[in-house]
């Protein structure tokens, strides 16, 4: 007989819905380790914290987290996310997906998000693959790795998802692995506490899929080679953190203030309207 | 500066459906749009734009139709009404999200000024070419409810009934306006706001532990709820259970998929809207919807002036259709012709409701221009000769 422990985060997660899908190694489960963290750290309120996902085996997250949480569309995590946020001006709202949901099929959402700087913290998990429906290619795929659907190696350019979000207009961007927990659950305590549009990029390991094929070993491997390549650069300029081979650029890249979506939009309304602008507070 | 208008601005007006629907949106308690700027829906979103700021409300243009059709569908499940608008090439884009609007039961109106199709086709003039596509435009099965306004008054009037459907139903709830009604202006009478039939949000009264989000605990729609009500809700477009957990099996997709579509055709009778007008003993009988039925109500009555037995029959609910009382006409008149600005498509559903009854014929076109009360009054003549 196994004896069921508890874990000090238990509270915060779905136990109900446990086992998880995701396959033993994969980062997805420690990224939310360390997200659980920063939200016990914040002593956040959980009825003012809602969870939106995408799809694909981080989409799930949402799933796990016990918040309202929503687990939407491919890719439209962001949009949904933005007329929640905007209804709820107390709330943090998180988009927790994947790169293949954030950076390809979402990458339109991603960009206006980040210009209008809707007060959101996005979790991107790159794992440099799509896990669900099979370890296909996808915009993060690093050159010449092999994919289902690149089976003679990748051939596109990949994206520097930060400096995608940077320039973009996103006013906290960081990026980290899921070896760093302490930095990960560290730069989550920023991301969720920064109003405004936040970003963090977090890299880990898909062993089943993208790691097999590429004959990179387990997932300790891919640990390792986190440890070995990481170069901390906080406040880095986002051009220079394209990941190469060798060098895993991470830290927090930016971190500014600028109103967000509803600050803007209620300056703009008071400006042109005075009195007579009554602002949009959602249901309360 | 000038006062602002009030919430529901009473009074007779003089304007376009466009701006009669936002209007009736507004009375209805809708307070936040997220839109996409397209021909000829544009001035709906337009005038949104303008009003919400003095009222409390919202609107946001999204980066395109994917993002509009599910923005406001966040801010539904916060608590408000909401709805998006379009026109042909972005009601396609939206259809991924009328899907995840019927799966999660988020009550949602969608409004599509018809324009002419297919692809950028031919835009700023009519059409009512989106009929099917707003039936079974996304994939898989499901139920929406569909309703069709004739003129700037009953855009004013069915937006209302549309948002109350939605409440009441959970389902994607299509307001399908058409160019011509959309920009025709006529008299519309906003009545006080005490006259007017608003259906608010009932959220769930059972506290946490005590609901689930997809439980049937009367009647046939689930309770609603809104975040931050401590009931910790899961929401997803995976088929799901009770509880709104996904649950990946046959039996879960047989019980809710067979829920998401008989909460609508078990109630047909409850949704539905036929205006019918001299149909008794009548020779034939126009069913029309749309801008299309006042073209047949003036066709019809220049027909009678002739001595002709013909009647007309309004469509304002299309969807889900009624075929109860399309046989109800069929036994009342000796044919049926079925006037649409397309090349058949609730035609086809008039007759599969009434068989081989009576004759149904048809009267359309591709779309581009209204059909012209000539080829109305022809065709009536010509079946009743
Ligand atoms: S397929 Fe890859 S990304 Fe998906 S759960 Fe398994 S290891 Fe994680």
């Amino acid at each position: 007989m196994t004896e069921i422990k508890s874990h000090p985060v238990d509270g915060l997660l779905r136990t109900d819905r446990m086992p998880h899908i995701w396959c033993p190694g994969c980062g997805v489960g420690t990224s939310v380790n360390c997200f659980t963290r920063a939200i016990e750290k914040l002593e956040m309120d959980l009825d003012k914290l809602h969870v939106v996902s995408g799809i694909g085996c981080t989409g799930r997250v949402a799933g796990y987290i016990n918040v309202d949480s929503f687990h939407t569309t491919h890719g439209r995590a962001l949009a949904f996310a933005t007329g929640l946020s905007l209804s709820r001006p107390d709330s943090k709202v998180v988009v927790y997906s994947g790169d293949g949901d954030i950076a390809a099929i979402g990458g339109n959402h991603l960009i206006h998000a980040a210009r209008r700087n809707v007060d959101m913290t996005v979790i991107c998990v790159n794992n440099y693959t799509y896990g669900m429906t099979g370890g296909q290619v996808t915009p993060t795929t690093p050159d010449k790795a092999l994919a289902s659907t690149t089976p003679f190696g990748n051939f596109e350019h990949t994206f520097n998802i930060p400096n995608l979000v940077a320039a973009s207009g996103g006013t906290y961007v960081a990026r980290w692995t899921v070896f760093h927990v302490r930095q990960l659950t560290r730069a989550m305590v920023s991301a969720l506490k920064h109003p405004g549009f936040s970003f963090i990029e977090v890299l880990s390991p898909c062993p089943t899929l993208y790691m097999r094929r590429n004959k990179l070993g387990a997932a300790v491997n891919l640990m390792e080679y986190f440890k070995e390549s990481a170069v901390i650069e906080n406040g880095a300029d986002t051009r220079t953190v394209a990941l190469n081979e060798g060098k895993t650029v991470l830290g927090e890249f930016v971190n500014v203030r600028l109103p967000t979506l509803r600050e803007s939009y209620e300056e703009r309304m008071k400006e042109a309207l005075g009195e007579k602008f009554v602002p949009y507070e959602g249901s309360k | 500066m000038a006062k602002s208008k009030p919430i529901v601005d009473t009074g007779i007006h003089f304007i376009d459906g466009n701006m009669a629907c936002a209007e009736g949106a507004i009375a209805a308690g809708c307070r936040f749009v997220s839109g996409y700027p397209i021909t000829p829906s544009t001035e709906v979103v337009e005038h949104m734009a303008k009003r919400f700021p003095e009222i409390g409300g919202m609107f946001i243009q999204m980066e395109d139709e994917l993002a509009a059709s599910i923005c406001f569908q966040g801010a539904v499940w916060s608590g408000v009404k909401g709805m998006t608008v379009t026109s042909g090439p972005g009601f396609s884009l939206m259809m991924e999200h009328v899907g995840l609007a019927a799966a999660l039961e988020t009550p949602s109106v969608f409004v599509d000024v018809q324009r002419a199709g297919p692809s950028t086709g031919l835009p700023t003039a009519p059409a009512q070419q989106d009929m099917m596509q707003a039936r079974w435009g996304s994939h898989g099965d499901y139920e929406i409810i569909a309703l069709s306004p004739s003129s700037p008054q009953e855009c004013f009037d069915y937006i209302v009934t549309c948002f109350n459907l939605s409440e009441k139903y959970r389902c994607p709830v299509f307001f399908m306006m058409d160019e011509t009604v959309g920009h025709m202006h006529g008299k519309v009478k906003i009545p006080d706001a005490s006259q007017i039939d608003v259906l608010e949000r009932q959220n769930t009264t059972r506290p946490p532990g005590e609901y689930q989000p997809y439980k049937i605990y009367e009647g046939s729609v689930p309770e609603m709820v809104k975040v931050g009500m401590g009931h910790r809700i899961h929401i997803t477009g995976l088929t799901h259970d009770e509880q709104g957990y996904p649950a990946m099996n046959a039996d879960a997709q047989q019980t809710l998929v067979k829920r998401l579509c008989s909460k609508i055709t078990d109630n047909v009778d409850d949704i539905s809207i036929i205006k019918t007008e001299n149909i008794d003993d009548s020779d034939v009988v126009v069913i029309s919807y749309g801008i299309t039925s006042r073209i047949a109500e003036y066709a019809v009555n220049t027909t009678r002036e002739q001595g002709i037995n013909a009647g007309t029959a309004q469509l304002v609910t299309i969807w889900p259709f009624n075929d109860r009382a399309m046989m109800e006409i069929a036994s009342k008149t000796k044919n049926i012709i079925v006037a649409e600005m397309n090349l058949g498509q609730i035609v086809n559903e008039v007759r599969r409701a009434v068989g081989n009854a009576v004759p149904v014929h048809f009267l359309g076109n591709a779309g581009g221009r209204t059909i012209s009360p000539e080829l109305m009054i022809g065709k009536i003549r010509e079946v009743t000769r």
